[in-house]
């Protein structure tokens, strides 16, 4: 089976997916001639030209509205947010708009539209070249929301994404565009939306994570696997709509849960897992329903050593799960 | 639009109507919508005292620059993006009386929305009129989005989208025109510049004496146009939907309206208009204007004119009964169409089979 880095396999599903419908058109800054600045859609233009590749004025808002009514008249847009972190003029047209079209019309209208946006830190981008967005997305009934980890599930969890009849944020780390890379199949597979992944099993500890913090959490129980600890780790892979099934499964059998996000703590997504958790499997449990998250500062700074000092890390995983197991 | 039958087999065409490329009979239907929007509007405003709906939002003072504008759009195939006060805009491109007045019941068979919406948010899939939302301006966004999908697909499709000059201050509308004029996309950007938003006037609003001033910063045509004078705004729309239908790009077109009414039945606004602003605003009301017009024409006789009454009043009774009857949506659907396929396709309880359909002629 072929192995590809991350980023080489958004890039070729975005290509396939293309000669596969006529309707799909890719949108964004960038994106056309120089295929975007980390080159994930590199090619496209090239190939589909300048009406399916448009390179936009820097206009987010317009970006994700021109998508929506592009949508509404017939196209499947794929729109590219250059970061995650210049999302928020969008945000009314995402939140307002793509979200809400379908249940305010009665099923009238839907908005089959992927965004995709290069999110997180760890790569000395600093406040504004690294940040999680996921929670302000995934409390909104009407959008869904993906982080893939590997190759494998950036390919099929696309597919999907794109052949979705509703609006789908898709954020993609860009610390693994590069440094992640996998085993991808050429074959027409698609990952389902809503389908956690369990990719280390255990059964002392469960550990919830997504996106690079998945692979992290990896990391996390190889190392207290040498101490003795068995953890099971859970990549959401979709955030919403959430796959309870498997993580309380999983919580269940552990009686532990540990549940990591690189965002700060304070009202991130693992806020909403852990309240889960603590309603739907309390009796269940030996410990407390613990988080490691980023620390209370609007942003992440970029010096290296603040930085680092910012960054959720194997390490830190790794102490918080030997914390709990202490339990 | 379904020309009036004459003994006569070619249409009687008056200079009037000859003037701007019509025929008699277009010009009375135009005075029928005009009519029937004011009259469906007044209505709104009854049932409201009478304590039957709980909210009006009025387009009393737009309707002729609504008609004027919608007329050359062709229903079905092009797209329109209206706003809360385009119930004009809403009745010439096909939605019916029942259409409106279940809005503002919201009731089940509401097509708008199935009652999930407040009143004044229209919307029509089957019409090709984009549901309203809320926050003002955002729709500008989607009808460029439909006009780039139209030139991508070669439909032939022509997108417009109102809204009031207050709105236009929005971001949104900076970023549509200047990507609606990059691409030269089909696209007619009309504002109803009735003087205010809200209680601010217009010239706290905008720093130019037109918005349509502003349409230069991009290269595209602005036209002001008298909104008073319907076969005026008929015209200025006619041109851009030709210029837009041909690929030569976006028109703004904004008509000066007047606002007969509040904000909304929750405004009163004697609090910040003068009682003689008020007074000479009525001179500023399309619907006299186009009846006087049509009259002197001769193109409106008074056989004409009683049987149109006759049928506004008809569909307006109608209309109320029909959304007085109908069921208020159940709870036990409100989690229906979050996502696709939530309960299947298309709404719980679909209109009558007659209701979508205009009860006109
Ligand atoms: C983004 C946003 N801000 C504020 C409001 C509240 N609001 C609704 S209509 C309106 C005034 C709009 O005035 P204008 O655009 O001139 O249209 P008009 O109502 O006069 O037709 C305001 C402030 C809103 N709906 N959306
Ligand atoms: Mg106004």
């Amino acid at each position: 089976m072929p192995t590809r880095t991350f980023i080489d396999a958004i890039r070729e599903t975005l290509a396939t997916e293309m000669r596969r419908d006529e309707s799909i058109i890719v949108l964004g800054e960038d994106v056309g001639k120089k295929g975007g600045v980390f080159l994930a859609t590199d090619g496209l233009w090239a190939e589909f030209g300048d009406e399916r590749v448009i390179d936009t004025p820097l206009s987010e808002s317009m970006i994700v509205g021109a998508s929506i009514g592009a949508a509404v008249n017939g196209l499947r847009p794929v729109a590219e947010i250059q970061f995650a972190d210049f999302i928020f003029p969008a945000f009314n047209q995402i939140v307002s708009e793509a979200a809400r079209i379908r249940y305010r019309s009665n099923d009238g209208y839907g908005v089959p539209m992927t965004i995709r946006a290069p999110y997180g830190g760890g790569v000395h981008g600093a406040l504004y070249h690294s940040q999680s967005v996921e929670a302000f997305f995934t409390h909104v009934p009407g959008l869904k929301v993906v982080v893939p980890s590997t190759p494998y599930d950036a390919r099929g969890l696309l597919r999907s994404s794109i052949r979705d009849e509703d609006p789908v944020l898709f954020f993609e780390h860009k610390k693994m565009y590069r440094s992640v890379r996998g085993d991808v199949p050429d074959t027409d597979y698609v990952v389902p939306l809503g389908k956690a992944a369990i990719t280390h099993p255990g059964s002392q500890v469960t550990v919830i994570a997504y996106g690079l913090m998945a692979h992290y959490a990896l990391e996390a129980a190889d190392r207290v696997g040498e101490d003795g600890i068995s953890v099971e780790v859970v990549d959401l892979r979709t955030l919403r709509p959430l796959d309870t099934e498997t993580v309380l499964e999983s919580v269940r059998k552990t009686g532990k849960c540990l549940i990591v996000y690189e965002d700060n703590k304070f009202g991130g997504y693992g806020a909403e897992v852990a309240a889960i958790v603590a309603e739907e499997a309390f009796d269940y449990l030996d410990g407390p329903v613990t988080r490691i998250a980023g620390p209370e500062v609007p942003g992440v700074p970029y010096n290296h050593a603040l930085e680092e000092w910012f960054m959720v890390s194997p390490e830190k995983i790794a102490d918080g799960i030997r914390a709990l197991a202490a339990y | 639009m379904a020309a009036t039958t004459r003994s006569d087999t070619r249409p009687a065409t008056s200079d009037l109507a000859a003037s701007v490329g019509l025929v008699d009979a277009d010009l009375v239907e135009m005075y029928r919508y005009v009519a029937l929007a004011r009259a469906l509007d007044e209505r709104m405003w009854i049932l409201n005292r009478a304590g039957r709906i709980p909210f009006v939002i009025s387009g009393q003072g737009h309707e002729g620059a609504q008609v004027g504008i919608a007329w050359p759009f062709q229903r079905g195939h092009d797209w329109i993006a209206p706003f809360y006060r385009s119930i004009a805009t809403c009745l010439t491109f096909g939605m019916s009386p029942r259409d409106i007045l279940t809005a503002q019941y919201a009731t089940a068979t509401d097509p708008s929305s199935g009652g999930r919406q407040m009143p004044g948010h229209y919307g029509s899939r089957q019409h090709n009129l984009v549901s309203v939302s809320s926050p003002v301006a955002t729709q500008l966004l989607h009808a460029v989005g439909i006009a780039l999908a139209a030139k991508i697909r070669r439909t032939g499709q022509v997108a417009m989208t109102s809204m009031g000059e207050g709105s236009s201050n929005q971001g949104d509308v900076h970023e549509g025109l200047n990507f609606a004029a990059i691409h030269k996309l089909p696209f007619v950007f009309v504002v109803e510049n009735n003087g205010y938003a809200i209680s601010v006037p217009a010239a706290r609003q905008v720093s130019v004496p037109n918005v349509a001033d502003r349409a230069s910063g991009y290269g595209i045509p602005g036209i002001v146009v008298d909104g008073v004078d319907v076969l005026a705004c008929y015209v200025a729309a006619r041109d851009a939907v030709a210029r837009a239908r041909a690929g030569q790009g976006p028109t703004l077109i904004e008509a000066k309206v007047t606002r007969l009414t509040g904000h909304s039945s929750d405004d009163q606004q004697t609090k910040y208009r003068s009682a003689e602003e008020l007074e000479a605003e009525l001179k500023r009301d399309a619907l006299p204007a186009f009846r006087a017009q049509l009259i002197e024409a001769e193109i409106l006789t008074e056989a004409i004119e009683a049987s149109i009454a006759a049928k506004i009043a008809a569909d307006v009774e109608d209309a109320t009964d029909y959304a007085e009857s109908q069921p208020d949506p159940d709870p036990a659907t409100a989690l229906h169409h979050v996502y696709a396929g939530d309960a299947g396709d298309g709404p719980d309880v679909a209109p009558d089979a007659d209701s979508a359909t205009e009860t006109s002629d």
